[in-house]
């Protein structure tokens, strides 16, 4: 059977590649819960789904505030009448100047790129276990793979949310759950506009159709996007820390 | 205030749940699983405090044990889950009277590994050896001994519960005994077991005199039950449900009395825990991994050939073969095998048991197999029990018969089954029949209000007594009662 949902949370919804996501699945015949913090964003998003047919909630919160992510999800669920795909795409990453040191910036991006994600696919994972189906999506990044001189703070929260999706495929995996783990390469999106040695970029809708076919594989994959960053990933990975600390990259 | 809840203000619903952990939780069959916001009290005064807490919030509650109930008893998708795990000390055990006091969540393993020793044996078990005392009084099981010995709660000698507001109540046979007859088999909805108080029975031996006796149809099954029902203690028959014809119920029925201790030389040591474990091995292999071996035999053709196999090794042992068998061995079958519920694979198993009033059972049965059957739905194991009337209000039993039925949920996920057991259903209430709340996961609002009737009236005044809020709740209780739950939330 083709992979199809019906009942979708996109959290991270109103831009980049969570409105995108949002979008695709909509026009795929989703019910999608578009939840981010800018409001009028949300409601230029659930628009334009709507206008095209599709059906769309909006729902205000900031990802930062894990600690309304839980009743925000019950709450949700309870209004789609059931659930069988999230997507988390909320992700931040502030510009950092060359050797700075921001606590406040790093721990931005921990509370959205990790601890936001953990509160929104946690409670997920588990209905979707308690079910027996569905597709948790967390959109990580090929920035996790290593610990890079840039930007220590993202490098971490990315490489954090990718085990942690990991270790929820380990978990989900034998209920049926889909927990697909998607590492974007260079997307044209808010976060990287105006930064200079971008090369490979996608637009953010390719990002999505990229994503969504890994997740319709339904065998809870670990996909790059484009598929040509997986080249990248691997020779990141093995090269030696000696090599690796005298680079720029 | 205790550390596992939040510092939120009352009311504060959203907080109270989230601030709970979210577990997967399943009935014992496995077939319906719930992601569950799951609180564990630690104490009494802290089960309170939950409850009220709760109560105050406007969040529901359900309460669970060992989970041992099959279906949806012990779930709640909305709400929280408060676990009695961590409730499980005896309080105390006294040889000379035979009275435990324990807390609810006391595992019946807990206490009739203290008690027996001591020459006592609970009067009622199920079985297996792992619900909680709690679990056994919210569904007020019964055992093999359910036409002789009653309900758990006729051995109940009285009960703490925590109401929704958070006071605890003392109920007996004298004290608050609307509430006594109500809350045992009640199903956890009119507050949470704290403490119970329980009626050991004295025995002079660990083991029990055990008799098997073929039997080759439904007309022999109750025949033997006739004749044999005065003198036994225990009475319980399999039944190999893929029979079919004239031998539809055939089976093996077993006939256990204990024994006095001039009947077993062995008496005294016979008590002792170590001659009451149950096997570690099982034709070789060790019983935990044994569950594996039965998986690819849990199918219809391998079924069919088990149920055929363990007849005709009955036939061969022959009428009337007797043996000794400890306490532990025959009352706790169902722990042979442990994870044997795994066999069945992800989507588990479905258990029914129908309860149907005596004579009508004579029939009814016969008809309900060979329906099943026709339906190509066929049971994989058939428990048949007599049973007795007993004065709880929500009580299953009756002078009648129960028959209870184990069922994979097959390739369709149980589509084809549920329509069978459906049709199954409205012969048992065509002929005055009942469910067990503990094995039900099936039963729709208008079936469960025609087999309880106006006792469902009755416990549900009381509810809005002691829980006006409809605080107590749980999946099965919302699935059965949606319209008198809203009813109560509402005030009407």
């Amino acid at each position: 059977m083709a992979w199809s949902v019906k009942k979708a949370i996109v959290v991270g919804a109103s831009s980049g590649i969570g409105e995108a996501m949002a979008r695709r699945l909509a026009a795929q015949g989703a019910e999608v819960a578009l939840v981010a913090r800018r409001h009028d964003e949300l409601e230029r998003v659930a628009a334009a789904i709507r206008s095209t047919g599709g059906k769309a909630h909006v729902h205000v919160h900031d990802a930062a505030q894990s600690g309304e992510a839980a009743p925000l999800f019950d709450e949700i669920v309870a209004r789609l009448g059931g659930l069988d795909c999230l997507v988390y795409a909320a992700g931040t990453m502030p510009e950092l100047a060359e050797g700075e040191f921001d606590f406040a910036k790093d721990r931005a991006m921990i509370e959205v790129n990790l601890l936001g994600a953990i509160a929104w696919c946690g409670p997920a994972a588990q209905l979707f276990s308690a079910q027996r189906g569905g597709t948790l999506i967390g959109i990580s990044s090929i920035a996790g793979e290593r610990g890079r001189r840039g930007n220590p703070g993202y490098c971490t929260s990315k490489a954090a949310f990718t085990t942690w999706l990991e270790s929820a495929r380990n978990r989900a995996a034998r209920d049926g759950v889909n927990v697909v783990t998607i590492k974007p390469g260079f997307v044209d999106t808010a976060m990287t506009r105006g930064k200079a040695g971008l090369f490979w970029l996608i637009s953010a809708d390719e990002a999505a159709r990229l994503s969504l076919q890994i997740a319709a594989k339904g065998n809870s994959a670990s996909g790059f996007v484009p598929a040509r960053w997986a080249l990248v990933g691997f020779v990141v990975r093995w090269i030696p820390s000696f090599l690796f600390r005298r680079m720029n990259f | 205030m205790d550390a596992n809840l939040p510092s939120a203000p009352p009311g504060s619903s959203r907080q109270l749940r989230s601030a709970a952990s979210l577990r997967v939780l399943d009935g014992f069959g496995g077939s319906v699983r719930a992601a569950c916001r799951t609180l564990v009290p630690s104490s009494t005064d802290e089960l309170a405090a939950m409850l009220a807490r709760a109560n105050d919030a406007g969040v529901a509650v359900a309460m669970r044990g060992a989970g041992r109930s099959y279906g949806d008893a012990a779930l709640s998708r909305d709400g929280l889950v408060l676990d009695a795990c961590a409730l499980n000390r005896i309080l105390s055990w006294d040889p000379s009277t035979g009275i435990a006091v324990a807390e609810a969540g006391v595992p019946l393993a807990d206490l009739w590994r203290r008690a027996l020793p001591d020459g006592h044996w609970p009067a009622v078990v199920p079985g297996t050896m792992f619900p909680t005392l709690g679990g056994m009084a919210s569904m007020n099981v019964h055992g093999k001994n359910q036409f002789k010995a009653g309900v758990f709660g006729e051995h109940v000698q009285w009960f703490d519960l925590v109401t929704p507001s958070g006071a605890l109540v003392r109920a007996s046979r004298s004290e608050n005994a609307e509430l006594f007859h109500a809350a045992l088999g009640g199903a956890g909805l009119l507050g949470a077991f704290a403490r119970i108080a329980l009626q050991l029975k004295p025995v002079e031996s660990g083991r029990m005199k055990v008799e098997s006796i073929p039997v080759g149809s439904f007309a022999e099954q109750f025949e033997v039950f006739d004749a044999r029902r005065a003198g036994a203690d225990y009475l319980v028959s399999w039944i190999d449900c893929f029979a079919s014809g004239s031998a539809v119920g055939r089976g093996q029925i077993h006939v256990a009395n204990h024994l006095h201790g001039s009947e077993d030389p062995r008496a005294k040591e016979s008590l002792r825990l170590e001659e009451q474990e149950l096997p570690s091995r099982i034709f070789g292999f060790p019983k935990s991994q044994l569950w594996r071996l039965m998986k690819p035999v849990l199918n219809d053709p391998g079924m069919r050939f088990t149920n055929l196999a363990k007849y005709l090794s009955a036939k061969l042992a022959g009428r009337g073969h007797t043996y000794l068998q400890s306490h532990a061995a025959f009352a706790f079958l169902l722990d042979y095998v442990p994870g044997w519920r795994l066999a069945y694979g992800a989507r588990g198993l479905l258990q029914h048991q129908l309860f149907v009033p005596e004579p009508a059972a004579r029939t009814v049965f016969p008809a309900a197999l060979r329906l099943l059957q026709e339906r190509g739905t066929p049971s994989y194991l058939g428990v048949l029990k007599r049973h007795k009337p007993d004065p709880f209000l929500l009580s299953h039993a009756f002078d009648g018969w129960s028959l209870a039925l184990d069922f994979p949920l097959g390739r369709d996920g149980g589509t084809r089954l549920r329509a069978a057991l459906r049709e199954v259903t409205e012969m048992v209430l065509g002929a005055g029949g009942k469910f067990y709340l503990a094995k039900d996961q099936l039963l729709e609002p208008g079936q469960i209000e025609r087999a309880y009737g106006e006792r469902l009236d009755r416990f549900f005044a009381l509810k809005a007594k002691i829980d006006p809020r409809a605080t107590m709740q749980t999946d099965q209780a919302r699935r059965l009662f949606p319209e008198r739950l809203r009813a109560l939330r509402e005030g009407r």
